[in-house]
């Protein structure tokens, strides 16, 4: 069928909203409708717009606790090993294991790997670099860094079909649908 | 027609963003600076004049390596004179920037959104002066890492119970976090650069270090966790910045420097100093570009009032300081109190207290506080006066300790002056680097900004 062989070679579907409030309405129906594989591109983030494109979690404080867990349990190794084993001297007649003395140096280390774990775990969880990606070849989505709000539905979703796809979406009061080649 | 109303109605009428903003025209508005404006003659100007100063530095630090520390004015008793006040100096106004962009992020105080890239920026250039000059300090810069804990074929480790590995530690902990920091926030405004630029230069370069952020939904989710977090671990680490710093003087016996104050009065010191470098920088940069409807009398308004705050509690440090010195009864610390006010850098004590604490109670009546000139005087005689507290701290106490005999005096020469002119330029330089190549304004923080005012906040 036409159709159906035009889809596949399409990335998907972008259609272009006024504002916050009408993408999130679109994204929510788009959601009630069945679709899975949708996403929704803003100039800022908008509360509760990633839940409604199907996204479970973030999984980031992840990142953070284990970096920080990791930074504390290494900054406080390496002081006293240095300190009691590799380099022991008698430093004013103060113990070997000085623990007060290492609280500083575990103290940051374990926010620099936290922090360092947060960042680039956020960058590794969304893919980054990522430099091409399809939705880059709709002229109009240079907009969505600065006042654009769109929605995109791919092709590789279940539910897709070009021209049932394209009605839908223009019926969520789309400022306009384009086809995202891939 | 006169303005009738009064100045309260005046201060609170400012709105954090100027009427009839939007995404698109803040976007515009601050990427122009980037792309469209070029280079405008004021800029280059003041660029080639930090770039004078950048050459002073490096002919200062030249001739340092070569003659070795013996160039500048320290000696016994004062063996920590310039280098270590401007580094104290310098890592103080870093800590505004932290504290704008995490601590007011996890206040919720929005108002953060229009300043916090500018503060950022300025931390970094900061702490890259400080860091400077306790290696210039060493005097064998060149092996400055043997700081580090490293396995050396010497078989020799740092001293981990010494405040000044803890300072390794906790300057370059921060100076990474705060790149890190600056650099996530940069990421989405890097994107509006990118799309935004007309050349193929520009799309390229700001392609790359966008990194290819599309604006996702669920990205700006893990984005903004990230944010958050960052923002959570920021907050303690910049209260223990200057903590480990002000150990580096508390931790010593010397009177005027072992003291249990002095962590918070350093903390609070230095956001004080951090404040007045970003409003000295920030208003001139407002009005050169034209953002007055992005940064907002709203911004200087409150900055003045989180200035005024934090000297009031520098005030206070002052007053703890001569306080301990009278009732601790010891004669060594009454002594260092005593001769701070009459003795001979009386005069740098008196205009420390003159610029620190005396001159910003102006910006208690709201006239001064919406005059963005008397601002802008108050905020370059705290940047004096926060320079002349670290002189005062570091001089005096060193100059007169337990024994008369080995008293002395201590006169910065010529290269003192040249390393220091030389950082300020060297800061500047890269002020004006970032002014021209980066977002001086965190776009998209600001087109918050926008929806919240459009939707009211969540």
């Amino acid at each position: 069928m036409s159709v159906e062989k035009k889809s596949s070679e399409l990335y998907g579907l972008m259609a272009e909203f006024a504002d916050e409030a009408s993408l999130l309405a679109a994204a929510e129906k788009a959601l009630a409708e069945g679709f899975t594989k949708t996403d929704a591109f803003s100039p800022v983030p908008i509360h509760g717009l990633a839940a409604a494109v199907g996204f479970p979690k973030t999984h980031v404080a992840a990142f953070t606790l284990i970096g920080g867990l990791t930074g504390g349990a290494f900054g406080f190794g390496l002081a006293s090993w240095v300190s009691a084993v590799a380099y022991p001297i008698n430093f004013g007649g103060r113990p070997l294991m000085s623990i007060p003395a290492f609280i500083p140096p575990t103290f940051e280390c374990t926010i620099l790997f936290a922090g360092l774990a947060t960042a680039f775990g956020m960058l590794f969880l969304n893919g980054f670099p990522h430099p091409y990606h399809p939705v880059f070849n709709v002229e109009r989505f240079k907009l969505a860094s600065s006042e654009g709000f769109f929605l995109v539905i791919e092709s590789a979703d279940p539910k897709f079909q070009l021209e049932g796809t394209t009605s839908f979406l223009k019926g969520l009061n789309a400022r306009g649908v384009y086809e995202v080649k891939p | 027609m006169a303005d009738t109303r009064t100045a309260k109605e005046i201060e609170s009428s400012y709105p954090l963003l100027g009427i009839g903003e939007t995404h698109g025209s803040v976007s515009q508005k601050i990427t122009s600076i980037n792309l469209t404006n070029g280079f405008r003659p004021g800029w280059v100007l003041g660029l080639l004049i930090a770039f004078l100063f950048v050459n002073v530095l490096l002919g200062a630090a030249t001739y340092l390596v070569f003659r070795g520390v013996g160039i500048w004015g320290i000696d016994i008793p004062v063996a920590w004179g310039f280098a270590i006040i401007n580094f104290v100096w310098w890592i103080g106004i870093g800590h505004a920037g932290t504290l704008i962009s995490a601590i007011l992020l996890l206040l919720r105080q929005k108002w953060r959104n229009s300043i916090n890239r500018f503060a950022e920026a300025m931390t970094i250039f900061a702490v890259m002066c400080a860091g400077m000059f306790p290696i210039l300090h060493l005097g064998r810069p060149w092996l400055f890492y043997w700081l580090l804990p490293y396995p050396s074929t010497m078989g020799v480790w740092p001293q981990f119970r010494s405040p000044l590995i803890w300072d390794v530690f906790a300057v370059s902990t921060y100076a990474t976090m705060s790149l890190v920091f600056w650099y996530v926030g940069l990421i989405p405004d890097f994107a509006t650069l990118r799309d935004k630029s007309q050349s193929k230069f520009g799309r390229v370069a700001y392609g790359i270090v966008s990194l290819g952020w599309r604006n996702s939904a669920v990205h700006w989710e893990r984005y903004e966790m990230a944010s958050l977090l960052l923002a959570g671990l920021c907050t303690p680490l910049v209260l223990s910045v200057h903590s480990v710093v002000s150990f580096d003087f508390a931790v010593a016996q010397l009177p005027g420097w072992h003291t249990t104050i002095f962590p918070p009065y350093f903390v609070a010191g230095a956001i004080y100093s951090g404040f007045a470098m970003v409003l000295t920088l920030m208003i001139p940069v407002r009005k050169f570009y034209g953002l007055e409807n992005i940064v907002t009398m709203r911004h200087i308004n409150n900055m003045s009032k989180v200035m005024l705050a934090t000297g009031l509690m520098v005030a206070y440090g002052y007053l703890i300081e001569g306080f301990t010195g009278w009732y601790g009864g010891d004669k060594f610390d009454h002594f260092m109190a005593w001769n701070r006010f009459t003795g001979p850098y009386a005069p740098a004590y008196w205009s420390l207290l003159t610029c620190n604490i005396i001159i910003p109670q102006l910006l208690w009546l709201r006239k001064f506080r919406l005059n963005v000139g008397v601002v802008w005087v108050i905020s370059i005689i705290v940047n004096i006066g926060m320079w002349l507290e670290r002189y005062i701290i570091v001089v005096t106490s060193l100059h007169r300790d337990f024994l008369p005999s080995s008293w002395g005096m201590y006169y910065p020469t010529i290269w003192d002056w040249a390393v220091f002119t030389g950082t300020l330029g060297f800061f500047m330089f890269f002020i004006h680097l970032f002014i021209r190549f980066l977002p001086i304004i965190a776009i998209s923080e600001v087109r918050s900004l926008v929806t919240e005012a459009k939707y009211g906040a969540h």
